[in-house]
């Protein structure tokens, strides 16, 4: 596997006493100092949400839990990042919000692959009038507001999240499917394909078991780079109160939140942009990080 | 050329009966009506509107009824605002979107080519790093926090601007700035892209040789080649720029068009619902056909596709 991926790439040709493609990658990766910073913050934040999510009561009060005598209280020793207007601890909320928005960041992407990988496969494996078709869809569909038609989706059938899995992923899959499209057509060619195709194998395995896997470097950072999309629409959504609904938290909801009573609790706004603005650039930057380490051509066209 | 553009209009039809289809099944499958969620009126009243409005007709009738309607390019009445039509709510309101949108597009050129070009221009300096980290910051700050934040500063602390409304020309700032923001980003990062691949070209470094000034490779030599990448992202934003300014108008309290989108949609207000994303459809549809043509005018190596 790894001498395939190494012709898919820029580099020149490889003696076979090298490191392998994956071991370059991973010491690229790790001399890029901000790319592992990135990696380590969304390491951290996936860890406490989901430390959250198992330990209800991690900092002591559980999301939904209102103090009501207490009110919107400044950060304290009791309450590290404050409460809200009714007595909820924020740090609590907002673990439990990351969790969501990480969630659905996870998710969304994921759906988003699925359809980009399998559709962009095809249409460059079939090459010909199929692919041209195929992509004209997709360029037509590029054209089209689509977030327009989640907010529709979202407004008719309820918000529910599996919902927003979908509607999301079902708008983010355009670009993947074009990358993977034209790192199809480039590797088709190669004579390992050829021997699979002597082999008699279908042409399905071909594409998804010879094909595919020597695609993962691009899809890992097109993945990487979608994510932060996915959690800004997500926010998005939230904000016009179309995400999850109360008393469940996402970052979109808690600064929606904030925003209403910034100029007396800013803490409330403050701390969920923080922790938003911190994971995208963590994943922003791991994505870049990503791109050099397993030097992917810069095929957003 | 010309039949490029033929093509790509007739392309358009199909797409558009398509949009109109899933939008008007969509809202008809899903719960509730238009009149379902005000006060119980008696059920002969509610018959009458029903008929008034041909809601009482079977589904498919409807369906064929507003698309003879769309066809004439009568968006029918609105169900919430009566006695208005959806024409003329569009009217009314999307003027007011259709500057915002224009300011903070202009926003997003003005800061991102400058940008990008500064950067590209003074590469691996300071003035790279600069301005390449502000857009990173610019990506990642979500415009419904950097409007607020905005407020907060410039309007509430500093009370150099209104926090909301639309009355004076300097009312136009802040909400230009925040929707504008994030484009601007992504305008720098593409220019700085696009600039450098110029940048390193042989005939550049003719020029240089030359004695051309930076400010002569800049716009003489560079500027149509390096501006390429931002051209062809300038549909996707323009349609942005379009939809993102629901939040921006729900921040600053602009009477724009998107707030009216999306409160239709939860009165099911049928015909404005479609009217407003048939509408929206065209827009974009049209400005990408607009920066595909200006795309290949700037680069004659691109010829229209057959």
């Amino acid at each position: 596997m790894s001498e395939s991926i190494s012709i898919t790439t820029t580099q020149p040709a490889q003696t076979a006493a090298s490191p392998s493609f994956w071991q370059d990658a991973r010491h690229r990766l790790w001399k890029n100092k901000l790319a592992v910073f990135g990696l380590v913050v969304v390491c951290v934040l996936g860890a406490l949400s989901l430390a959250s999510y198992l330990w209800p009561n991690l900092t002591g009060y559980t999301y939904a839990r209102q103090d009501l005598t207490l009110g919107p209280a400044p950060p304290s020793h009791a309450h590290w990042l404050g409460t809200d207007a009714l007595g909820r601890d924020l740090l609590a909320r907002l673990l439990y919000g990351g969790g969501i928005s990480l969630t659905v960041g996870l998710y969304a992407t994921g759906v988003s692959l699925i359809i980009g990988v399998i559709y962009g496969a095809i249409s460059g494996f079939a090459g010909g009038k199929v692919d041209s078709v195929m992509m004209r869809i997709v360029d037509i569909l590029y054209a089209l507001p689509f977030v327009i038609f989640v907010i529709l989706i979202m407004v008719f059938f309820g918000q529910s999240l599996v919902l927003m899995f979908i509607a999301i992923g079902a708008v983010e899959w355009l670009t993947m499917a074009r990358i993977v499209r034209g790192q199809v057509m480039a590797v088709k060619r190669q004579e390992f394909v050829e021997a699979a195709h002597a082999l008699g194998l279908s042409e399905a395995r071909i594409i998804f078991q010879h094909i595919v896997p020597n695609l993962l470097g691009p899809i890992i950072v097109y993945a990487t780079l979608t994510m932060p999309e996915v959690i800004l629409l997500e926010s998005f959504l939230s904000f016009l109160g179309l995400g999850v609904q109360p008393p469940q938290s996402s970052w979109g909801v808690l600064i929606k939140e904030g925003a209403d009573v910034m100029q007396e609790y800013p803490w409330l706004l403050i701390y969920p942009a923080a922790a938003m603005a911190l994971t995208l650039f963590s994943l922003n930057f791991l994505g870049d990080g990503l791109r050099d380490a397993l030097d992917v051509r810069g095929s957003k066209d | 050329m010309i039949r490029f553009i033929i093509r790509r209009l007739l392309e358009t039809v199909p797409v558009l009966f398509i949009i109109a289809t899933a939008t008007f099944f969509m809202m008809h499958a899903a719960p509730g009506g238009p009149f379902s969620s005000e006060k119980q009126a008696p059920p002969e009243v509610q018959a009458r509107i029903n008929a008034f409005y041909g809601l009482d007709k079977p589904l498919f009738q409807q369906y064929l009824r507003q698309m003879k309607h769309l066809l004439t390019g009568d968006l029918g009445p609105s169900f919430k605002y009566a006695g208005r039509t959806v024409n003329e709510i569009i009217g009314d309101s999307f003027p007011v979107s259709a500057e915002l949108g224009c300011e903070g597009l202009f926003v997003a050129l003005l800061f991102g080519l400058v940008a990008g070009m500064v950067a590209a221009l003074k590469q691996n300096t300071f003035w790279d790093h600069l301005p390449m980290s502000l857009a990173m910051v610019g990506l990642c700050v979500p415009t419904f926090v950097l409007g607020p934040l905005l407020v907060l500063v410039f309007a509430i602390h500093l009370d150099w601007f209104n926090a909301a409304g639309w009355f004076f020309p300097r009312d136009r700032i802040l909400p230009a700035l925040t929707l504008g923001a994030v484009y601007a980003a992504y305008i720098a990062r593409l220019c700085r892209g696009g600039f450098l691949e110029v940048l390193h070209q042989d005939y550049i470094r003719t020029a240089r040789a030359k004695g051309a000034s930076d400010a002569r490779i800049l716009f003489k030599h560079s500027l149509r080649g390096g501006i390429l990448p931002v051209v062809s992202y300038l549909g996707p934003t323009i349609a942005g720029v379009l939809t993102g300014s629901f939040v921006v108008e729900t921040i600053f309290g602009i009477p724009g068009f998107g707030r009216f989108f999306v409160i239709a949609a939860f009165n099911r207000d049928y015909f404005m619902v479609m009217g407003s994303v048939l509408f929206y459809a065209v827009l974009v549809i049209f400005l990408n056909l607009a920066a595909d043509i200006v795309l290949v005018w700037l680069n004659p190596r691109l010829r229209f596709e057959e």
